[in-house]
C-alpha cells in the first residue's frame, strides 16, 4: 500500500500528445502525415454511410416502417432548421448543413470509444471553418458582384478597411479555435480525472475506482460539450452565410 | 554552479508557469457574463413562460459563442503547460 503516492502523487506525470502519425509522404517538397484523425474519420464515413444505406432501404409511401419515421424526422429538422434559420430561399443547402453536423458530432463523440476525438486536431475545425470562409466571400460576391463586395469593405466610413479585414479574418479563427478549445479542454481534463484516479488505485490498491466516475464527467464533456460546438458551428455558419446575402434585402 | 543554460531553461520554464496560470484570469469574463445572460433569460421566463423553449435554446447558443474567450485563455495555459513552444529556442 503505498499511501505515499496518494498525498505526493505518481512520479511518471502526465502527457498530452497529438495525434499519431502512422506513415508520412513526401509530395513536391511538403511532408505529409497519415495521422490518426484521418484514419477516425474514414471509420466515421465507412460507418455513417453503411447507417444511412441500411436507414433507407425499402421506403414506402403507405405503412412505413419505425426506421423510416426516424430518418423522415432527421430530414425534417434539418431542413426546418435550414428554413428558420436562412430563409426558404436557402432550402437546398440544407444537406451541407447535416453533413457538417453529423460529421462534427461524431468526430467529437468517439472519444466516448476510448479513441481520440477527430475534432481535437485542429486541422478538422480548421478546414470547416475555411470552408464557411470560402462560402461566405463567394455568396458575397455572387448577390454583390466584384465591386459591390469591395466596396462592402469601405462601408460606412472608409477609414474602417482594416477594422473590417481583421473582423473578416476573425471569423474562420474563433470558429475554428472554439470548437477546437472545447473539444481539447474537455479531452485534458478527462485524462487528468483517469490519472488521479489510477494514483488512488495505486495507493489505496484496490482495483477498478477508474469504474464509474469518469462517465458522469463524460456526459458534460462529451455528450453536453460535443453536441453544443457542433449546434452552435452550424448556427454560426448558417448566420454568417446569410448575412453575406440578406444586406441586399434592406 | 549550474551552466548558463540551466539557468535559462529554468526561467524559462518558470516563466511559462507564471505565464500558464495569469493566462487563466480570463476565466473571469465569461463567468461573469454568462450569468448575467442567464438571469436575464431567467426573467424572461418568468415575464413569459411559454417562450421558455425558444429562450433556453438562444441562451445556451449565447453561452456557447461568449465563451469562446475564455477557451482562448485556457488553449495559451494548455499550450504553455504542455506543449512549451520556448524550450526549444534556448541554445548554449
Amino acid at each position: 500500500m503505498e499511501i505515499g503516492n496518494l498525498l505526493r502523487g505518481s512520479p511518471d506525470g502526465i502527457d498530452v500528445k497529438g495525434p499519431g502519425v502512422l506513415c508520412s509522404f513526401d509530395v513536391f517538397g511538403v511532408t505529409i502525415n497519415l495521422t490518426e484523425t484521418v484514419v477516425i474519420s474514414w471509420g466515421i464515413i465507412l460507418v455513417v454511410a453503411l447507417l444511412l444505406n441500411w436507414i433507407t432501404k425499402d421506403m414506402k409511401t403507405k405503412n412505413i416502417s419505425k426506421k423510416q419515421v426516424v430518418a423522415e424526422w432527421i430530414v425534417s429538422t434539418v431542413y426546418g432548421l435550414v428554413d428558420d434559420t436562412m430563409g426558404k430561399h436557402w432550402h437546398n443547402f440544407a444537406p451541407y448543413i447535416g453533413a457538417l453536423f453529423t460529421f462534427s458530432i461524431t468526430g467529437s463523440l468517439v472519444s466516448m470509444l476510448g479513441l481520440r476525438s477527430v475534432t481535437a486536431d485542429f486541422n478538422a475545425p480548421l478546414a470547416w471553418a475555411l470552408v464557411t470562409f470560402v462560402l461566405i466571400h463567394g455568396t458575397n460576391i455572387k448577390t454583390h458582384g466584384i465591386g459591390g463586395y469591395l466596396k462592402g469593405y469601405i462601408d460606412p466610413v472608409p477609414v474602417m478597411l482594416p477594422i473590417n479585414i481583421l473582423s473578416e479574418i476573425a471569423t474562420p479563427v474563433s470558429m475554428s479555435l472554439r470548437h477546437f478549445g472545447n473539444v481539447v479542454s474537455g479531452m485534458v481534463i478527462t485524462s487528468l480525472l483517469y490519472f488521479a484516479l489510477s494514483v488512488v488505485t495505486k495507493s489505496i490498491g484496490v482495483a477498478f475506482t477508474t469504474i464509474g466516475i469518469p462517465a458522469v464527467a463524460s456526459l458534460y464533456f462529451d455528450l453536453f460539450s460535443g453536441f453544443m460546438q457542433a449546434f452552435v458551428f452550424i448556427m454560426l455558419t448558417m448566420a454568417y452565410i446569410s448575412n453575406a446575402d440578406g444586406r441586399s434585402e434592406e | 554552479m549550474e551552466t548558463n543554460s540551466e539557468i535559462a531553461r529554468a526561467i524559462v520554464l518558470g516563466a511559462s508557469a507564471l505565464g500558464a496560470g495569469t493566462a487563466m484570469i480570463a476565466g473571469i469574463g465569461p463567468g461573469i457574463g454568462e450569468g448575467y445572460a442567464v438571469g436575464k433569460a431567467c426573467e424572461s421566463i418568468g415575464r413569459q413562460p411559454e417562450s421558455s423553449g425558444a429562450v433556453t435554446r438562444t441562451m445556451f447558443i449565447g453561452c456557447a459563442v461568449a465563451e469562446s474567450t475564455g477557451i482562448y485563455g485556457l488553449l495559451v495555459a494548455l499550450l504553455l503547460m504542455f506543449a512549451n513552444p520556448f524550450i526549444n529556442k534556448i541554445s548554449g
